[in-house]
């Protein structure tokens, strides 16, 4: 409300891409405590309705042929379940459902976050960060349980050459660290900027002359991220299967 | 409604204006706020997910797969026995040619050993009754010749008489006999 009268009293053109993030209290304009229901809250809360709806009510018939909403979920359930078994192995099936789970969130949080007027989780990088080293922290405290100090020999390269193990040691180390950070960092850049641009393309919306251009440009780049949306997820989700096959075979 | 953002406005990252000074994600004072939310919203997702929607999409997708092996199986079996009952049929009809063949065999025998006995019977009687003939014609031929004869003879003896010569009886037979031969 207030930009947009302050926008009107300056008549010019007015930018601010990033109040898109700003969270804002549901119930009254106080100051949002960490307790505040938010229009954060209300998105998750959104988002998690949709994947009742997919999930639950899509599977409650129950059909050998599905319908519409269940082979949706179907697909889904087959995508992430076909990625752990190539990718990270068969016994990491049973960790099928943290990483449905994470696939779940980050697509519906994602894909979600398009819609006009949404609030955006995963722009967040307080919120990627908890997701990103969550996974980190998981896995590895899985590494060291499962292999014990062997988990270790992640690092140590046995066919490089003697001298050169320490130095690869090193940058093994550095690179595992990073994962948590990169993972993260990846996800909310991709959904800001994203959202950003956007918003700057729809600011420039507001001159007659450049408003084609700009209505033409947000639709390329709203294109552009659906299919960021899905990638990201995609990403996401797989990198963490990569990083939980080192912990469960550490040996490379 | 401006004038009051404006006064309440309670935050270190949000301008008089309640825009965002610098990036609304970095604003610390937000971010036990936008963690709390989501560790609420992620264990609702896991819940849902594997408390409710992963059994059950497991149990439908290891039910479908299950019918449509059955149904395979079904399948296969039903083939199966589809082939049985073709080989059954040719079997059938294989047998039924056979039979019929044997029958028209028998018939065959049948009729060509009533053939033989009529026609041996026929034989017989065609033989008998040749016999007869063959008898009566020779008897016939026999009354001839010998009426032939007797005529010859008695012709003989007349024309010899007539001629003024006497012939006995045993020289007109003979001379008579010798004729006939010829």
């Amino acid at each position: 409300m207030a930009t947009e009268t302050e926008a009107a009293s300056e008549g010019g053109l007015v930018f601010h891409p990033l109040d898109q993030f700003i969270p804002k209290s549901l119930f009254g304009d106080g100051a949002v405590h960490w307790y505040t229901p938010s229009n954060l809250t209300l998105w998750l809360a959104i988002l998690v309705l949709c994947v009742i709806g997919v999930f639950v009510l899509g599977s409650r018939g129950r059909g050998i042929v599905p319908s519409r909403i269940q082979s949706v979920g179907e697909l889904m359930y087959g995508f992430v379940y076909k990625m752990i078994e190539d990718v990270t192995g068969k016994d990491a099936v049973k960790y099928f459902p943290y990483i449905m789970t994470l696939f779940v969130f980050v697509l519906f949080a994602n894909y979600l976050a398009l819609l006009p007027m949404s609030y955006s989780p995963t722009s967040m990088i307080a919120i990627t960060a908890v997701l990103g080293f969550g996974v980190f922290i998981a896995i590895t405290v899985l590494g060291f349980v499962k292999h014990g100090a062997a988990f270790l020999g992640l690092f140590w390269m046995k066919d490089a050459p003697g001298f050169l193990r320490p130095i690869i040691a090193i940058i093994e180390v550095i690179s595992y660290f990073v994962r948590p950070v990169s993972l993260s960092i990846r996800l909310a850049g991709n959904i800001t900027a994203g959202h950003v641009v956007i918003k700057v393309f729809a600011g420039f919306a507001a001159l007659t002359l450049a408003s084609p251009a700009a209505i033409l440009g947000i639709v390329a780049i709203y294109g552009l991220e659906i299919l960021v949306a899905g990638i990201q997820a995609y990403v996401f989700t797989i990198l963490t299967c990569v990083y939980l096959k080192d912990a469960l075979h550490p040996a490379h | 409604m401006a004038t009051e953002t404006h006064e309440t406005v309670a935050s270190a990252c949000l301008d008089s204006h309640g825009g965002a000074i610098g990036m609304p994600q970095l604003c610390g004072e937000w971010i036990p706020h936008q963690i709390f939310w989501l560790l609420v919203a992620l264990a609702a997702t896991f819940f849902v997910m594997s408390r409710i929607a992963l059994p059950r999409i497991a149990a439908v997708l290891a039910e479908r797969s299950g019918t449509i092996t059955n149904d395979l199986a079904a399948a296969e079996e039903l083939k199966n026995k589809a082939s049985e009952a073709e080989a059954a049929y040719d079997k059938a009809l294989v047998d039924a040619r056979a039979q019929a063949q044997q029958i028209v065999a028998e018939a065959k025998a049948e009729i060509q050993a009533e053939l033989d006995a009529e026609l041996a019977k026929a034989d017989e009687q065609i033989a008998a009754k040749t016999a007869e003939s063959e008898a009566a014609i020779a008897e016939i031929r026999d009354g001839a010749v010998k009426s032939v004869t007797d005529v010859a003879k008695a012709t003989t003896k007349e024309l010899v008489a007539a001629m003024g010569g006497k012939a006995d009886a045993k020289t007109i037979t003979a001379a008579v006999t010798a004729r006939m031969k010829g």
